[in-house]
């Protein structure tokens, strides 16, 4: 979010006014009494389009602030809901430019996009006037120092008056990307404020997950608890790798290409079977025993949307007796919980075995379809009962 | 015939003595590939005892490369270390460098692919389950048993999908099958294979899996359209992705319009390649293209 990005930017010197972030609509009047003058109050969201979606506003007064607070709290963005406002200064700029860094996947390099024709229209800028959004290749190799940003900011032609200033905030910007591990820091608008001062008046910054894994566990304070779902939040704290989506059939697989596949093939199941659609992504990975199988079970069967359950595996690495074993692990730590059908399929290393495992366990719930299709149609069929 | 790796491969592996490199040696032993040693700085000059076999570890990969003559490197270091093993890999001129770690920051691959320019190695991955030639070579964590040799090239974002794909066709049978991986950046892409299959002249037919995020699938079929002789058949995996959110693979997002898994079917479509809805239906596509030749 907004504010969470000019935290960043903070952090490694790159002008920008932090403002003061609430959460109720006094305390956005307390923020404009004690700023001071006319404020800016804005929707806290992960969204684009704030602004046309009404949640910017000018504040002449803290009542004013008030009022805005108000409304803009009560609105949703994108079916976001607006749980927090930004309330800052109100600092008209005399000019707006655009300036990124980011990940460019196809040519696998970093790439610089700026541009001093406009800010926050840059998307029609680039229509209309693609000349004057200039892209510059960074390689992640050399990155970028104070001869690279002189060259950025000669290329998008900063003007004179804040060109020094350029300089030093794409070096300070470049920091923000390399240091904090992002793929993605943009600073939109970048404004020319009264007196030629440079400001990064509104941000955004998406972070490496990876990253955020292996080096940053700082960035974990960056995660909005409650703006989480609250079963992608259980399940993030098992540890497993889960998406909510809005449909009636369970997933769990493994492997994150299977289970994509998994999702579009029950879907497409489900079209003869009163539409129905899969509720879920769920990754277990390679070692699916018996706890990591009765968590994701576990997640999946408190989805109240959830009518039934396919449990997809190829045995690769992993067995399918192991996950066989790991499904009966799971009915007996869930026991009276396990209420929903499951329709297993498992194929691969140790195949036979695995199925005689769940003929022999002989559960109510479970039924096993030798293939992928035949049992996406199943559990279809089962969540449309 | 095949690409990329074969018998004569003699593949060292680094992070030989941690978890997953050492379960992973036993089975790239087992499947009969040639493991000559692998790369722990701290065991240096002792040995491994894996499959039936005593594997040396080297202090380093150049002396690994000097001692056994190792051309093919399999990485299992932990993601925060994997960047400083694959430039250690490629300064020691190591010609095919398999990373099989899920979880490196991207960055640092983005470093390592900046680094390579110029340099002799080819890189897989990272975040794939590598490469195999089946009854030759496997380097990597796909399993041996699935299918055997045979006309069938696969090219594959997905380790499991790579695997559900050889069991759909084993009575075929693949001359290799190599999972590129899923992250944003990798190092071998779905062109560079596409190119070595068409090179290839064992390899008869190909199949390339896709799935969401980038456009990597867009620029394989510019690339068929111009390049490729063989059949293709293709499959593209999370139609049903939400725009927005990870599926588990961290290059597997779509962002707003770009991405779509739709998108890829319609450009691999437009340049002729047949392209299933279904594992099972790419299958059958291809099963049709292998029955006719």
């Amino acid at each position: 979010m907004e504010y969470q990005a000019k935290e960043l930017f903070a952090k490694h010197g790159v002008a920008t006014t932090l403002g003061v972030v609430v959460e109720t609509a006094e305390a956005a009047k307390a923020a404009a009494e004690q700023i001071g003058g006319v404020t800016v109050i804005k929707a806290q969201v992960k969204a684009g389009g704030r602004g046309k979606a009404g949640g910017v506003k000018l504040a002449k007064t803290p009542d004013e602030a008030f009022e805005h607070a108000t409304n803009i709290l009560a609105l949703e963005i994108k079916d976001l809901p607006v749980n927090r406002v930004l309330v800052t200064p109100a600092t008209p700029p005399e000019e707006e430019y655009y300036f990124s860094f980011l990940l460019d996947r196809a040519n696998r390099q970093y790439l610089c996009i700026a541009s001093v024709e406009g800010g926050v229209e840059i998307e029609e800028v680039a229509k209309t006037n693609p000349d004057a959004v200039k892209q510059i290749p960074i390689d992640p190799g050399a990155g970028v120092d104070e001869a690279k940003a002189r060259e950025i900011a000669t290329e998008a032609a900063f003007p004179e008056a804040v060109f020094e200033q350029a300089v030093a905030m794409i070096q300070s910007l470049y920091t923000v990307f390399v240091e904090e591990d992002a793929t993605l820091v943009e600073v939109n608008p970048l404004a020319r404020l009264a007196g030629d001062k440079l400001e990064a008046l509104d941000g955004k910054v998406s972070l490496d997950e990876n990253a955020s894994e292996v080096r940053h566990p700082e960035h974990e304070a960056f995660e909005i608890k409650d703006e989480t779902d609250p079963l992608e939040a259980k399940a993030k704290d098992k540890g497993l790798n889960y998406v909510k989506l809005d449909g009636q059939v369970g997933i769990i697989g493994n492997g994150a290409g299977l289970v994509m596949s998994t999702l579009d093939v029950v879907a497409y199941a489900g079209e003869a079977h009163g539409g129905v659609k899969p509720a879920n992504f769920l990754d277990i990975g390679g070692g699916a025993n018996a706890q990591v199988m009765a968590d994701g079970l576990d997640v999946i069967l408190n989805d109240a949307q959830v009518k039934s359950v396919f449990v997809n595996v190829f045995g690769g690495i992993t067995a399918c007796d192991e996950v066989a074993n790991g499904i009966k692990g799971a009915l007996e730590i869930l026991g009276a919980e396990a209420t929903k059908p499951l329709v297993v399929r498992l194929d691969g290393n140790n195949v036979e075995e695995g199925r005689r495992i769940l003929d022999e366990l002989n559960h109510p719930l479970v039924t096993q379809v030798d293939t992928m299709d035949g049992a996406a149609d199943k559990a279809a069929e089962l969540a449309n009962a | 015939m095949s690409i990329y790796l074969n018998k004569d491969s003699k593949i060292i592996v680094q992070g030989i003595t941690g978890g997953m490199g050492s379960k992973h040696t036993t089975l790239m032993i087992q499947s009969g590939s040639n493991i000559v040693g692998g790369v722990n700085a701290r065991k240096a000059g002792t040995t491994v005892e894996l499959a039936g076999t005593t594997q040396p570890v080297f202090g380093t990969v150049a002396e690994a490369i000097k001692e056994t003559g190792a051309d093919v490197s399999v990485v299992f270091v932990p993601p925060a270390f994997t960047k400083d093993a694959c430039i250690e890999a490629i300064d020691a001129g190591i010609g095919l460098l398999v990373v099989i770690t899920e979880g490196v920051p991207v960055q640092d691959t983005a470093e390592v692919w900046s680094y390579l320019q110029g340099k002799s190695t080819r890189m897989i991955g990272p975040n794939c389950p590598g490469i195999i030639t089946p009854g030759e070579s496997l380097a990597g964590i796909t399993p041996h048993t699935i299918a055997g040799t045979g006309p069938v090239g696969l090219v594959s974002k997905s380790g499991t999908l790579t695997y559900q794909m050889m069991y759909e066709l084993r009575d075929f049978g693949f001359s290799t099958a190599i999972g590129i991986g899923g992250d944003p950046i990798v190092g071998t892409t779905h062109i560079d294979a596409l190119a070595a299959f068409e090179a290839d002249p064992d390899t008869k037919a190909i199949v390339m899996i896709g799935e969401i995020g980038g456009d990597a699938e867009e620029r394989a079929a510019a690339y068929i359209k111009d390049n490729v002789t063989k059949p293709v058949v293709g499959y593209v995996a999370g139609f049903t992705a939400p725009e927005g959110k990870t599926m588990g693979h961290a290059g597997a997002i779509v962002s707003g319009s770009s991405g779509t898994a739709q998108a890829k079917k319609e450009a691999l479509e437009a340049v002729g390649v047949k392209v299933g809805k279904t594992p099972s239906e790419t299958a059958a596509l291809m099963r049709e293209i292998l029955q006719s030749l």
